[in-house]
C-alpha cells in the first residue's frame, strides 16, 4: 500500500494518543480517553503492518496476540495494591524492547553498509530506507541508535530494581556499592567514550559496552533509592521509556514514534516533577538517594506517645461530626482499603462529613491512594488534594492517620533544621483530635521522629491498620 | 549508696525530704537510707514507720552528713551544714544558686556535688523532678484556705430560710502553677473567680479551671511566655497601666485576691496598689504569695498577717508548702526519688551523675570542685516558640501595580532568554544536521510542548491511570520492532519478535488495567 496512507493513519493516531492523554483531566472523560489510546495503537499498529518494511505479518500477529493474552491476565489479575509492580515491570518491557530495536538497527546497518550500490537500490523496507542515507545521515543515526539503546538499557535494569523494591522482593533501603556515585560517573564517562568510538567506527563492541554500561547505571541508580521515593523514580522511568521510543523513532525515521515518545517523556517528567515539588526536594537529591544531611540539630521530641484501643477512637467518631481520613502506604501494605471504605459507608450512613486527605506523595506511585480507594468503592468526590483540604483541619473533630508519617510531620513546618523542612505537610494536627493507625513506635521512611506523634490531641491506635479496623467497625453505630 | 535526710534546720521548716513511702522507692534502686530522727516528726511520720520501711535511724546530725554518700533535703543548707559537705557527697536540694554565692563556694571547696531543685529545667522530661511546682501547687491551695480562714463568709452562695448568702468573689491574679491551684480550689469551694495573667495564651486553662478570664482592651503584642521558657516577662508600662485600671475597676466587688506574679531573679511587679487596697470591703483578704520577692502588694510584710486600716486583711506569709508538711513532704520527696531515678540510670545502686544529661546538667550548680551555674541553655527549648509569622505589608494599589509590571518584566526576560538560547542551540544543530533529521526534530519539539501542555490539565487523583496509560501508548516502540521484523537476518527476526512480543504485552496489559482502574471512579 501507498506511504502516503500510512503517514495518514499515524497522524490520526497522534491526534487520538494526545486526545487520550487530554482527557485524563476528569474522572468520567477518562473513561472515553482510554478508547482514543486504544484505538490509536489499535490504527498505528494496523498502519504498519500494511506499511512499508512489514513483513512476516502472520508471526507479527501470532507475537501480539500472544502478548495480549499475557498481558490481559496480567490486567485482570493484579491487585490494586501491586499496581506500582506492575508499571514498573511494563517499564522494563518498553526499555528491553528498546534496546532490543536499536540494536536491530544497528545489524541493519552494518548488513546495508557492506552492500555495493546496486545491491543497495535492491533494497526495500527498513533496510531501503537505511541504505538512502548519505554519510551525515549515518553518523546522526548513529547516535540517535546509541541514544536509544542507553536510555532503553537504564529503564530496563532501572525498572527491574525498582520492581524489585516495590514487591519486596529486594530490600527496599538505599544501598550502594562502595564507590557510590563515583561509580555512576565513570559508568556515564564509559558511554561517553563509547559514543565517540562508535560514532567514527560503527563497530558492535563499542555498543556492547556502552550496553552494559548502561545496564550497570540503571540498577545502581535505583538500588541507591529508597522506598518512599519510588513515586518519583516510576515517573522517571516512565520518562526514560518515553525518551527511549523518541530516540528510537529518530533512527528509524518514524515520526509517529516521535510524538508518543515525546508525549510520555513529557509526561513522566511532569509527574517527577510534581512528585519532586511535594517533597520539597530538588529531582537531582531524589534521584541520587537518601536524605540530605541536616542544616543543623533536630528538635528533640518531647512528650509521649498515648495509646487508645477501638473502644476509644469508636467513642469519638460516634461523637464527632466531621472526620478527615489520611491514608498511606501503610494502608496499602495492610490491604485495609476495603475496612477503611466501609468504614466511611458506616460514618457517612449516620450523616457525618466523611472527607479524604490525599498528599501528592502517599504511597509508592503517584495517584496511588485514589486508585485504591476507587477500589474499594469510594466515591472519588470525598477523596480530596492536600491543596483543597489543608485549610479545613482546624474545623475538624477527628483526623485519622492511616499508615502515614512523614506527609503529616508537623516538623517540616515547626523545625528549620529537619531533612523534611519545608516539605508541604498534611495538617492534620490542627484538627480537635487526631488517631494514628500505626503498626508500632518507629520512625517513617526517612527516619525522622514525628512530633505529631507526641502532641497532646494525638492518640496511636496501635496495631495492623486492617485488624484494627475490624476492630473498631462493629463499635460504630 | 547511702541517701540520708537531715532534720531541718531552719526555724519552722517542717517539711522533710525523705519518707518512709520513698524511702522504699529509693531501696528499689538499690540504694540504702538513712535519716536523722525526728526528722519527719513535724510532718507527721515518726522514726517507727522509717524503720518500718527500712531506714537506718542516726541520732545526730553531724551523724547523718557523715554516714550519707548523698543528701537530701529540702531549705537550701545553713553555714552550719555547708562545712558538713566532703569531698565526693551530693546534695540534693534547694539551693538559690542566683543568690548563693558563699553556699556554692563552700561546696565548690568541699569538692561537693550540689543538685539544686529549683534549677530543674522546665521540659516535659523533668516535670516529675519539677519541685518548684509541686510546691507551687501546694502553696495555690493553701493559700485559698488561708484566705477562707481569714474570710468571714461563705465562698459558695447559698440561698438560706435565714437570707440570702452571695457567693464570694476571687481574683487570682498570675495563672502559673499556684495560681491555676488556687483557681481550681476556689472554684470547688463555691466561689465565682476570675483570673488574670500577663500571658493571654493560659486563658484555655484558666477557662478550663472553671475560671473566668479578665481580658484587658489592649492592641499589643503581647508577651508571648512560650519565648522565656514558659514563665511571664516585665511587661510595657502600657500594658502595666490598662492592667491597673482593669484591677482597680475590679477591686471593689472582690473579697478575696490572691497575687501569684513572679518574674524570674527580679523583684515581684506591684499589681495591687495602696489605693486598691483601700478601695475593698472591710473583711476582704489579699493573700500574697510573691511576699518573700517583695510583693504584689506593697502593704504586704513578709511571713506576717496584718489587718489595714479599713479592714482589710494582708497574708503575707512564705511558707505555705510548709504549713501543708505531710503533703509537702510526700510531693517534694517523690521529685527527688525521681531524680535519683534519673541519677541511677541502672538500678544499681550507683550513682551516675551524667553531666550530658539535660536535666541533670541544668540542675547541678557545682561539679568536681568546679561551679557549673548558671548551666548552658538547655538543647530543648521547653515549649515550642511559635514561629514568629513575619507580618505580609498590606500593598497599595500603585506598590501592586508596580510589582506586577516588575513580575511580567521579569518573566518576559527570562522567557526570552529560554527562547533565545534554545533557538541558538536549535540554529546550531541545524547548522550541521541534515534536513531530514531536522524535519523530525521539529516534530520533536512540537510534541514535547504538546504533552507538557496536556499533562499539566490531568487530574493528581487520575495519576496511577496516566501512568499506565503512558506505559500503553510507550510501547508504540512496537511500530519500530514491527518495521524491521520483515528485513533481514535470522538474529533480526529473533530480536524483532521478541521485541514484538514484549511490547504486545504491554500495550493489552497497559489499556486494560487502565481500563479496570478508571471503571473504579465512582462519585457519590
Amino acid at each position: 500500500m501507498e506511504f502516503g496512507f500510512t503517514t495518514a493513519a499515524y497522524v490520526v493516531a497522534a491526534v487520538l494518543f494526545i486526545l487520550s492523554l487530554g482527557g485524563l483531566s476528569g474522572q468520567e472523560s477518562a473513561k472515553r480517553a482510554v478508547w482514543y489510546g486504544i484505538a490509536g495503537m489499535a490504527l498505528a499498529v494496523a498502519a504498519t503492518l500494511v506499511g512499508p518494511g512489514a513483513g512476516y505479518w502472520f508471526l507479527s500477529l501470532l507475537l501480539i496476540a500472544g502478548g495480549g493474552a499475557i498481558g490481559y491476565q496480567l490486567a485482570t489479575k493484579v491487585q490494586m495494591t501491586q499496581m506500582p509492580e506492575l508499571v514498573a515491570a511494563m517499564h522494563s518491557l518498553v526499555g528491553l524492547a528498546a534496546v532490543f530495536v536499536g540494536l536491530i538497527a544497528h545489524i541493519e546497518l552494518g548488513r546495508v553498509m557492506a552492500m555495493g550500490e546496486a545491491e543497495r537500490n535492491a533494497l526495500e523496507g527498513f533496510a531501503g530506507l537505511l541504505a538512502h542515507k548519505s554519510g551525515v545521515e549515518v553518523s546522526i543515526l548513529r547516535v540517535e541508535l546509541f541514544l536509544g539503546i542507553f536510555i532503553g538499557a537504564v529503564t530496563f535494569t532501572g525498572s527491574v530494581v525498582a520492581y524489585g523494591k516495590l514487591a519486596g522482593k529486594v530490600d527496599s533501603a538505599a544501598t550502594k556499592l562502595p564507590g557510590g556515585h563515583m561509580l555512576n560517573a565513570g559508568a556515564l564517562a564509559l558511554s561517553v567514550i563509547c559514543l565517540v568510538w562508535y560514532f567514527n567506527t560503527g563497530g558492535f563492541f563499542p555498543l556492547f559496552l556502552m550496553t552494559l554500561a548502561a545496564l550497570f547505571i540503571g540498577y545502581h541508580l535505583i538500588m541507591g533509592i529508597g522506598g518512599a521515593d519510588m513515586p518519583v523514580v516510576v515517573s522517571m522511568l516512565n520518562s526514560y521509556s518515553g525518551w527511549a521510543a523518541a530516540a528510537i523513532g529518530f533512527s528509524l525515521g518514524n515520526d509517529l514514534l516521535i510524538v508518543v515518545g515525546a508525549l510520555v517523556g513529557s509526561s513522566g517528567a511532569i509527574l517527577s516533577y510534581i512528585m519532586c515539588k511535594a517533597m520539597n526536594r530538588s529531582f537531582v537529591s531524589v534521584i541520587l538517594g537518601g536524605f540530605g544531611g541536616a542544616a543543623g540539630p533536630q528538635m528533640a521530641v518531647e512528650g509521649e506517645q498515648v495509646a487508645i484501643d477501638a473502644d476509644g477512637v469508636a467513642t469519638a467518631l460516634n461523637e464527632a461530626d466531621s472526620v478527615i481520613i489520611i491514608p498511606g502506604y501503610g494502608m496499602a501494605v495492610a490491604q485495609a482499603q476495603s475496612a477503611v471504605a466501609e468504614l466511611v459507608r458506616k460514618l457517612r450512613a449516620q450523616g457525618k462529613t466523611v472527607r479524604f486527605a490525599i498528599h501528592p506523595v502517599a504511597g509508592r506511585l503517584p495517584g496511588h491512594m485514589n486508585v485504591l480507594l476507587a477500589e474499594a468503592k469510594v466515591p472519588y468526590d470525598i477523596v480530596m488534594e492536600m491543596d483543597e483540604i489543608n485549610e479545613d483541619f482546624p474545623d475538624t473533630d477527628v483526623a485519622i492517620v492511616i499508615g502515614s508519617n512523614d506527609i503529616v510531620n508537623p516538623a517540616a513546618q515547626d523545625d528549620p533544621n529537619s531533612p523534611i523542612a519545608g516539605m508541604p505537610v498534611l495538617e492534620c494536627w490542627k484538627a480537635k483530635q487526631v488517631f494514628v493507625s500505626k503498626r508500632g513506635q518507629g520512625t517513617g521512611y526517612s527516619g525522622i521522629e514525628n512530633p505529631l506523634f507526641f502532641k497532646d490531641n494525638t492518640r496511636m491506635f496501635y496495631g495492623d491498620a486492617k485488624a484494627s479496623l475490624d476492630s473498631l467497625l462493629p463499635k460504630i453505630d | 549508696m547511702k541517701i540520708g535526710a537531715p532534720k531541718e534546720t531552719f526555724e519552722g521548716e517542717a517539711r522533710v525530704a525523705m519518707t518512709p513511702e520513698s524511702a522504699l522507692q529509693i531501696q528499689k534502686l538499690g540504694h540504702t537510707c538513712v535519716i536523722e530522727t525526728g526528722a519527719g516528726a513535724m510532718a507527721g511520720f515518726s522514726d517507727k514507720s522509717y524503720k518500718d520501711a527500712g531506714v537506718e535511724v542516726v541520732k545526730t546530725a553531724a551523724a547523718l552528713w557523715k554516714a550519707a554518700d548523698v543528701v537530701v533535703k529540702v531549705r537550701q543548707p545553713s553555714e552550719t551544714e555547708s562545712k558538713r559537705l566532703r569531698d565526693g557527697q551530693t546534695l540534693i536540694s534547694f539551693f538559690n544558686p542566683a543568690a548563693n554565692e558563699a553556699g556554692m563556694e563552700a561546696a565548690k571547696k568541699a569538692g561537693a556535688r550540689v543538685i539544686a531543685m529549683e534549677m530543674v529545667p522546665r521540659i516535659s522530661r523533668a516535670q516529675k523532678m519539677d519541685a518548684l511546682s509541686s510546691m507551687a501547687n501546694i502553696a495555690g491551695y493553701r493559700a485559698v484556705i488561708e484566705a477562707g480562714n481569714n474570710f468571714g463568709r461563705f465562698f459558695t452562695g447559698q440561698v438560706t430560710a435565714a437570707g440570702k448568702v452571695p457567693p464570694a468573689k476571687v481574683l487570682v491574679v498570675g495563672a502559673g502553677v499556684a495560681g491555676l491551684a488556687a483557681i481550681g480550689t476556689a472554684t470547688s469551694l463555691g466561689a465565682i473567680t476570675y483570673a488574670f495573667d500577663v500571658r493571654p495564651e493560659v486563658a484555655e486553662q484558666v477557662e478550663s479551671m472553671g475560671a473566668e478570664f479578665v481580658f484587658l482592651d489592649f492592641e499589643e503584642e503581647q508577651a508571648d511566655g512560650s519565648a522565656s521558657g514558659g514563665y511571664a516577662s516585665v511587661s510595657s508600662p502600657e500594658f502595666r497601666e490598662a492592667q491597673l485600671a482593669k484591677f482597680r475597676e475590679l477591686a471593689p466587688d472582690i473579697d478575696i485576691v490572691i497575687t501569684t506574679a513572679l518574674i524570674p531573679n527580679r523583684e515581684a511587679p506591684e499589681l495591687w496598689t495602696e489605693d486598691m487596697v483601700a478601695a475593698m470591703k472591710p473583711g476582704s483578704v489579699i493573700v500574697d504569695l510573691a511576699a518573700e520577692k517583695g510583693g504584689n502588694c506593697k502593704l504586704t510584710v513578709m511571713d506576717e498577717k496584718i489587718v489595714t486600716d479599713n479592714g482589710v486583711t494582708i497574708i503575707g506569709y512564705t511558707d505555705f508548702p510548709s504549713r501543708m508538711a505531710a503533703q509537702a513532704s510526700t510531693l517534694y520527696s517523690n521529685n527527688i526519688r525521681h531524680m535519683l531515678f534519673d541519677l541511677t540510670p541502672e538500678k544499681d545502686g550507683v550513682i551516675d551523675h551524667d553531666m550530658e544529661d539535660d536535666v541533670i546538667r541544668g540542675a547541678t550548680v557545682t561539679f568536681d570542685k568546679e561551679i557549673t551555674f548558671p548551666p548552658p541553655p538547655p538543647k530543648v527549648a521547653a515549649i515550642a516558640a511559635a514561629p514568629k509569622k513575619a507580618a505580609v505589608p498590606e500593598l497599595t494599589a500603585e506598590e501592586k501595580a508596580a510589582k506586577e509590571v516588575a513580575d511580567f518584566k521579569q518573566q518576559t526576560k527570562t522567557q526570552v532568554t529560554l527562547i533565545a538560547v534554545g533557538a541558538a542551540l536549535l540554529l546550531a544543530v541545524g547548522l550541521v544536521a541534515p534536513a531530514s533529521f531536522m524535519q523530525h526534530f521539529i516534530v520533536f519539539v512540537l510534541s514535547v510542548f504538546i504533552g507538557f501542555q496536556v499533562i499539566w490539565g490531568v487530574a493528581h487523583s487520575l495519576h496511577t491511570p496516566l501512568m499506565a496509560v503512558t506505559n500503553a501508548i510507550s510501547s508504540i516502540i512496537i511500530l519500530g520492532a514491527l518495521m524491521q521484523i520483515g528485513s533481514g537476518s535470522f538474529l533480526v527476526v529473533l530480536l524483532a519478535a521478541l521485541a514484538v512480543f514484549m511490547t504486545g504485552i504491554n500495550i493489552f496489559g497497559g489499556f486494560l488495567v487502565t481500563r479496570r482502574m478508571l471503571a473504579m471512579f465512582q462519585k457519590s
